[in-house]
Formats: structure tokens, sequence, C-alpha cells
């Protein structure tokens, strides 16, 4: 009988303790909880529950607010990442080719990064105040019939403005780092080798800022998802009608609000498992394409 | 005629510094024109110019006759070699030497062929469609020079294309860049801070020094005839013995050295003597006398390192010397060696403007 002792020491086990200890109580905790739940069926008093398999599932998934909420958070999502990234983008690459007062730009493009989302849905309201706010008023002047509180569009409008706003300075300092990653002496021999600003662009800058503008799809994604709870619960709160309902709003609205705690745990595992298969194919698919 | 001509070129910093004092240079078509200096010295900005890269404060630059001051880098009819061979990453070493023809609008038959040639002549065929970090530093090399060729430019650039490979490639690319531009007869400006790439690369060597082009020639006329005292320390290794001096009247004074044969030179004035290493003959009766520290034996001659008796510096320290000498004379540590020159092909410097008297 020859075992291979290692004297151990508990001394690490208590150095990793509480990051373990958060990731049960806060994640794997929750989680289990809630795919638990999504199998209850549970009065409004939570006095008695009753195991109803996917009954749940199926009611929630198949009603047409859930089908709303999702087709939003579809195009929400997709809207705000990809206006998020390309301002930022546009930004950077302007910023990066200052040369006075260069710092000064660049701290002022950052501001926003500091502004937690609920304060930006704050602000947002503030200027989407139909008695005080002065982009209501400027978007009516110009022409626009607009009102956010009656109007899904409007609605929808508000939500992806203030999002996008919120994050663009957050993919700035990404985009700007990565510029300044690329080797002088490759834009100078790309300056040699091609005439066109635009065309150097594409062909080299924006190919070499890839494996940033993948990270930063993943951030962006996430964040629309589900960091975007405060601009929308400080906003339009789903307004109206269900129409800016984000998919994770909508856990919040049936299970806090309606109590509808089975039927807002299926939603979540559910969205759960979409955000699973969408990091599956961004990593597999995407990330192959990409020279880092 | 793709010949380049500098006239009165300056660079002048926006916060005031002034890299480039005025440049007036000619280099003719198909010549191949190397730039030396220490590092600082603006060689480098001046290339940058000609390329493009940078803007000129003052004067003008034409390529072929025709001023380039404001036209575009692309469309100067140059093509770069940079340092750290600048390689677009993302593409395959076909994708990096097609990517400039593609930009000018030639069609794909043509690029196909060009790239063949360029390949085939730099012997990268094998590996067009890898990717730069597949590559060693060497044939990373190779491609950055290849993408310079295909685009049939009307000069050459290259900035210190060498200085990331280690020694041996180092001497065999400096080869076959030699080969190369004959062969191609294209008008090239190499710069670079190492004195044996220059002198075996040019046809003319120019010597900068603090954003001036101190004297430009053909590399033995450097050599054998320094203008200034910078040239002549800078050109040649080992590097040229200076040793401070004045002139008595009727000889060279170095310490308690005394050395004749010189013609009249001004009186109590300092001065340098410069002594390369291989003008020292060993010579019982010579007029320096050598105390040897070591001796570095490099196969087919001898370096030897020591002090020149009687020639005390001001502060006291001894006048270090160095003696190139063939494989056979090794002597010990401590023995004194007598040497003599011929004053006539020595060189005397003014100490403090550095310029040529003798």
């Amino acid at each position: 009988m020859k075992r291979v002792q290692f004297e151990h020491s508990p001394i690490p086990y208590l150095f990793v303790a509480p990051q373990i200890i958060i990731i049960l109580v806060f994640f794997i905790w929750p989680a289990a909880q809630a795919v638990y739940q999504s199998f209850l069926l549970e009065d409004a008093w939570g006095l008695s529950s009753q195991f109803v398999w996917f009954k749940n599932y199926v009611d929630t998934i198949g009603s047409s607010s859930w089908l709303q909420a999702a087709g939003f958070t579809i195009i929400f999502s997709t809207l705000v990442t990809f206006l998020s990234l390309s301002i930022a983008l546009l930004l950077a690459v302007k910023a990066n080719e200052v040369i006075h007062g260069a710092s000064t730009y660049k701290t002022l493009l950052m501001w926003a990064y500091a502004i937690a989302p609920p304060v930006a849905g704050l602000m947002g309201n503030l200027m989407f105040s139909p008695l005080i706010g002065d982009l209501y008023k400027f978007m009516n002047f110009i022409g626009f019939d607009f009102d956010h509180k009656l109007d899904p569009f409007d609605a929808g409008f508000v939500v992806v403005l203030i999002s996008v706003w919120k994050q663009v300075s957050v993919n700035f300092i990404f985009f700007l780092s990565g510029l300044q990653g690329i080797p002088k002496s490759v834009n100078e021999a790309a300056v040699m080798d091609c005439r066109s600003p635009t065309r150097r662009f594409w062909t080299i800058t924006f190919p070499l800022l890839a494996p940033t503008t993948f990270f930063l799809m993943v951030i962006n994604i996430t964040y629309a998802f589900f960091e975007t709870f405060g601009i929308i619960d400080t906003t339009t709160r789903g307004a109206p009608g269900g129409a800016t309902n984000t998919l994770v709003f909508k856990v919040f609205q049936d299970g806090f609000r309606g109590a509808d705690i089975g039927g807002s745990s299926a939603q979540s595992v559910v969205l759960m498992l979409m955000v699973l298969a969408l990091t599956v194919i961004q990593f597999r698919f995407i990330e192959r394409k990409i020279h880092y | 005629m793709s010949g380049v001509e500098l006239k009165g070129v300056q660079k002048v910093y926006p916060n005031g510094a002034k890299a480039i004092h005025g440049v007036d240079m000619k280099i003719s078509d198909g010549e191949m024109i190397v730039f030396v200096g220490p590092s600082g010295c603006g060689k480098s900005t001046l290339l940058r110019m000609i390329a493009g890269l940078e803007t000129i404060t003052e004067g003008e630059i034409s390529i072929g006759g025709k001023s380039v001051n404001n036209v575009s880098p692309s469309e100067r009819d140059v093509a770069m070699v940079f340092q750290n061979y600048a390689l677009y990453p993302h593409m395959t070493v076909r994708g990096n030497m097609s990517y400039g023809l593609k930009n000018r609008g030639i069609d794909k038959a043509t690029i196909e062929k060009k790239v063949g040639e360029a390949a085939k002549m730099l012997k990268i065929d094998s590996f067009l469609d890898r990717q730069p970090n597949q590559l060693s530093g060497g044939q990373r090399q190779r491609v950055a020079m290849g993408r310079a060729i295909v685009r049939d430019p009307k000069v050459f650039l290259f900035d210190e294309p060498l200085s990331n490979l280690d020694a041996k490639l180092r001497v065999q690319m400096r080869i076959e860049i030699k080969r190369l531009q004959r062969r191609m007869k294209v008008t090239s400006v190499y710069v670079t801070h190492d004195q044996t790439e220059a002198m075996t690369l040019a046809d003319r060597l120019a010597v900068i020094n603090e954003g001036r082009v101190e004297q430009m020639g053909a590399p033995m006329e450097l050599y054998s005839n320094p203008r200034t005292l910078f040239v002549a320390s800078f050109i040649g290794a080992p590097q040229i013995n200076l040793v401070p001096v004045r002139h008595d009247g009727s000889s060279l004074i170095a310490g308690a050295l005394t050395l004749s044969g010189f013609p009249d030179l001004p009186r109590d004035a300092d001065m340098m003597l410069g002594i390369r290493p291989d003008m020292l003959k060993r010579d019982d009766a010579g007029q320096c006398e050598v105390r040897v520290d070591l001796v570095e034996q490099h196969g087919g001659e001898n370096l030897i390192y020591g002090a020149l008796t009687g020639a005390t510096l001001a502060d006291g320290e001894e006048q270090e010397i160095c003696v190139k000498a063939g494989q056979d004379l090794l002597p010990a540590h401590g023995e004194n060696l007598r040497f003599s020159f011929d004053p006539a092909s020595a060189f005397v410097f003014d100490r403090a403007t550095g310029e040529r008297l003798l």
C-alpha cells in the first residue's frame, strides 16, 4: 500500500473561501432555486405550492407578452450593441488622431463611464420629461409627434438612446487602447501602400481591432440583456403596454410585481439557456474568424 | 530618371526642437546612399521626410525631378523597409506583398506575376500562404523586402532593416541587399548606425551628426580623408586613436611626448591628432612607445590595446591607444613596444571646431 501524500496546508482553502462562498450564495444557490421554483405553481401569498413539471414554461413562453419581450430584447440588444460599438469606434479613431489637447478629449469622452445605469435613466427621464425635458421639446420642435409615454417606437427610442449613451464611453476606452496597440510602423507601411484613409481603415485598422471588437461585442450584448434593467426601470418600466419590456425586466415584473414566482423562474431559466447558447455561438463561430 | 534631390531641407518639431538643420544632397539615379550617424542624429527623420511620413518644415525634396513636398506618401513612388518589418499581421505573405498593388488598381494577373517573381528572387515562394507570425525573423525581413520590390518604386528606403536580426543573418542579408540593389539598379537610401553596414553597402555615404550632413562621399574617401573630427571618429573600426596635442613651432607635443615631422600649425592651439590603428607599424626606432595592456586576437589580425608612454592626459589619465597588427605579433601584458607612423597619413583636427587642419 503505497500512497503519495503531499503535506497540505489548509491556508490556501482559506484564501479561496470568500470567493467560493460568494459564488455559492449569490450564484449557485439562487440559480438552483430558480430551476426548482420554475417547476412549482405557487399561490399569490406563497402559502402553498404544487409541482407542475413544465407547465410554467409552456404558459409563459407561449404567451404573447413573452414573445413581445423576446422580440424587443433582440431588436434592442442588436441596436444597442451595434450603435454603441460603431459610435465608440468612430470617436476612438477620431480622438486617436487628435494631437493638441488629446488627453482632455479622451477624458471628456470617457467621463460617462462612471455613471450607473439607473442614474443614466434618471437623467434621461429629465431630458425626456414632457414638462421640462429639452430633448422632448426638441423632438417635437423638429416635427416628430414625439411621446414616449404613448408611442412604443418613441419609448424604444428613449431606452436605446440612453443605453447607447451610457455604453459608448466603455467601448471608447477599449477601442482607443486597441488602436494604440497597433504598431506605428504598420500604420506607416499602410500609409505608403494605400492612399485612401477609408480603405486603409477597413483593410488594416479594422481587422487588427477585431479581437477588441469581439470582446466588446460579448460585453455589450450582456450589457444590453442585463444591465440595462436599471435604465428601463427608471424610465419606461416596460410601458407603453409592455412594448419596452426586455426579458430581464419581464422576469422582474412578473416575479416581484406580479407575484408569479414559478412563471418568472421559468423565464429566467430560459434566459439563462439563451445566454449560454449565445456565448457558445460567439466563441465557436465568430472567434474563429479573428486574428489575434 | 529617378534621382532624389534635397534642397535646404529643414525639420523643426512643433515644440521647437530642430531635428534637421538644412540638408542639401543630390542622389543620382540607381545610386545607393547610406545615412549613418549616432542615434538621435536625425538620419531616420531625414529618411522619413523623403518617404513622406514626416512633414518638411523648410526646403524642398524632389524625386525624379519633381517636387514631392505636397505629394502623399503613397504617390511618391517610394517603398520603405521598416526596422521591425511592419508586416500586416492579419494577411498572408501573399496578401502583404500584393496589398500595395491592389490599392493601385493593378489587375490580378499582373499582381500574381509580380508577387511570384519577387518571391522567387527572395526565396520566399514556398511560404506565400503563411501568416507573418509563422515566419522567422529573417523570413519576415525578406517578406518586407518583397513588399517593397513588387511595387517597382523609383526609390527604396531602408530604415535600419537589419538591426533586428542576429549577427550571422545580418551579414548574409547585407550581402543580399547589395546584390539585389545592384541587379535592380533602383535608387536607394539606407539608414543605419552600424558603420560596417554603412561602409560595405554604400556607393556614397552621408555621415550625419546633430541634424547636419558632416561629410558625404565614397566610403573609402571618408575613411582616408575625413573632413571633421566627428567623421574620423565615426568611420572605421576599431576607432581611430585620438591624441590631444599642441604645436610648439617645430613639432607636436602630447604631454612629455614630442612628435616631429609635421608642417607648421597654429601655435598653442588645442588640437587632436588622429592615427588609425592600422597606420601604426612595428618599428624599434618608432616615435611612439606603447605599454601593452591586452591583445584581442581576431584570427587574421591582432588588436593591441595599451597606453601611449609619455602622453599623459590633462587629468592624469593615460592616453589609450589601439594598434592593428598581424596575427604573429602577440606581446605579453606589460610589455613595451615601439611603433612608427607616417605623419603625412595622420590627421590633425582643431579640437574646438572639429575642423580638419592637416
